[in-house]
């Protein structure tokens, strides 16, 4: 068996050649741990770890460090996600340090939603806020690496002990400049990422051939690809994401499948809320399947966006269950 | 050059009650070519508050004044002695120039008729763009001349984040994305490669994160300094 540099349970399931399977949990706006211990226990043994997500749309939640810490407790493995918008590089290094102190082994570098995306609908988030970006994505990447490989923090200072992270950046390959997304990834591999996590994907054929050039720069022989997939909930969901989501775009067929759920439904709401969701987990099961089958993809990151329980009836229609579980864990 | 916008005429009403004397002093630089705070904007200033002055009966005299530059001692050395004959110096010139003006005036606030806004260029008439962030440590031979650390929402140095959508930033359709111009103009130069390369954590000091900077020409400050001594 390969060395693992973290040990963590997702890095396991790679190492192993199985699919791996992330979730994704969305702390709340709340002091108050139920919702994360909920869906902790919604998500568990249905994914091999789930992200858990840092603000997410800049709006203050329950930290993911301890959001992390919470879903680890309840049995559910954390990929703690950090954004470089919040924290300079002495408070992700101190947060690293605090995670890895408290048992958590996955850590997803993001740049982070701008501040500005926090004042939407009802909410008024925190615009006015100062952001930091002191390091982007490939820097932070960089930094964990350096932790964990040298026990050096970024600055030089050597640390007693290194924290073991496996570490994970995400990937929109379908954004603009569409050309140049391939370099970008390789230089987060090229940084250090043990794993990469992709925007949700439904154009599958211009994934695949964005994944071909990454794998002609020799992006997977250092990396394992978790495809993204966000499991559409209505027509009108993908309608959005394709016009309003960067680095989404949906084609028209599944759109207009969904279209065609809808109306199955005539006049009754309750009903094509549930065939659009009926309609939202086969086609995120075919999704999945496709993806699975591109060179150089080892899993997916199937997120279902405060639809935790979706998790269950797509992952095992996908022949991903059970998910695999290691004697000596 | 350095960019401002007026401040809202109600702030700045707000800001001169209670004074008797007040100078609307601009400068004929930078912000005179963004039509916030030359001579002219200084007088139109002067002109609407001694307009609002006499509508709410308040008793105060507004004049108006403008030099050359107010970042240099020598253009307004020659009239110092009358700008520090009023209450109040509302001045209409960058925040370089309030601060520069309030350490040589003596006992006289210098208060700011405008909001600096960045160092920017002119596209074309009435546009004005920010260009530059000052950052003491200039990255653009690597960026194929487009600045990351001024253009860029997030700042960032090894490429575009998720948000970018049809060549425009995710903060907004009227932002362009500086990633998005780096890789077509890298592309138009031949130098695409270039950015292949991993640009290591900056060191910041050398922007405000250090601190107040100073830069001192030893060469140029000691021949002024035996001037003097002559």
């Amino acid at each position: 068996m390969t060395t693992m540099k973290s040990g963590s349970n997702l890095e396991r399931v790679i190492a192993s050649g199985q699919p791996a399977v992330t979730g994704e949990l969305g702390p709340p706006m709340s002091a108050d741990p139920a919702e994360v211990v909920h869906k902790a226990h919604v998500l568990k043994g249905f994914c091999d770890a789930a992200n858990i997500t840092d603000c997410q749309t800049a709006i203050v939640r329950i930290s993911s460090v301890a959001a992390a810490v919470i879903a680890q407790r309840e049995g559910l493995e954390p990929v703690m996600q950090m954004t470089c918008r919040d924290r300079n590089r002495i408070a992700m290094q101190a947060d690293l340090l605090g995670a890895a102190a408290l048992g958590v082994k996955n850590c997803l570098c993001i740049a982070g939603d701008h501040q500005s995306f926090g004042k939407a609908g009802k909410l008024n988030g925190h615009p006015g806020a100062k952001n930091v970006y002191d390091v982007d994505t490939t820097q932070l990447v960089g930094i964990l690496k350096k932790m964990r490989d040298e026990g050096l923090q970024q600055g030089g200072d050597k640390l007693q002990v290194a924290p073991k992270f496996h570490i994970g950046a995400s990937w929109t390959p379908l954004g603009d400049p569409l050309d140049f997304r391939p370099v970008n990834l390789k230089k987060k591999v090229d940084a250090g990422a043990d794993f990469i996590q992709t925007q949700g994907i439904y154009d599958v054929e211009l994934f695949r051939s964005q994944m071909k050039k990454a794998a002609d720069l020799g992006c997977f022989e250092r990396t394992a690809m978790l495809a993204g997939i966000i499991v559409p909930k209505s027509a009108m969901m993908l309608k959005y994401m394709d016009s309003s989501v960067s680095g989404i775009t949906v084609p028209p067929a599944l759109i207009a499948r969904m279209a065609k759920a809808k109306e199955a439904a005539g006049d009754d709401k309750k009903k094509m809320k549930e065939l659009q969701e009926a309609e939202g987990i086969k086609i995120a099961i075919e999704l999945i399947k496709q993806v699975l089958d591109i060179p150089g993809v080892k899993g997916v990151h199937v997120m279902a966006i405060e639809w935790e329980s979706a998790l269950e009836p797509i992952v095992k229609g996908a022949g991903l269950y059970p998910r695999p579980t290691f004697a000596d864990a | 050059m350095i960019v401002g916008t007026q401040k809202p005429f109600p702030e700045i009403w707000e800001m001169v009650q209670g004074f008797k004397r007040v100078l609307v002093f601009g400068c004929n630089t930078c912000v005179a070519i963004c039509h916030a705070g030359g001579g002219k904007e200084a007088e139109i200033l002067a002109t609407m508050l001694r307009m609002k002055a006499a509508e709410e009966g308040v008793a105060i005299e507004v004049k108006d004044l403008a030099v050359q530059r107010h970042c240099e001692p020598e253009y307004f050395d020659q009239v110092i002695e009358e700008v520090r004959g009023y209450d109040l110096v509302l001045s209409a010139a960058c925040g370089v120039g309030v601060n520069f003006l309030t350490q040589r005036i003596g006992n006289v606030p210098v208060y700011p008729a405008i909001n600096t806004s960045f160092y920017g260029a002119v596209p074309k008439a009435g546009v004005f763009v920010e260009l530059c962030a000052g950052c003491g440590n200039c990255v653009l031979h690597l960026t194929g001349g487009i600045c990351p650390i001024a253009r860029c929402s997030k700042s960032l140095m090894n490429g575009p984040c998720g948000g970018t959508d049809k060549g425009k930033c995710e903060v907004s359709k009227d932002i362009d994305c500086a990633w998005y111009l780096i890789v077509e103009r890298m592309k138009e130069l031949g130098t695409l490669a270039k950015l292949s390369e991993i640009q290591p954590p900056r060191n910041w000091a050398t922007a405000r994160d250090g601190g107040p900077k100073r830069i001192v020409l030893e060469h140029i400050a000691e021949e002024e300094a035996a001037e003097v001594k002559k």
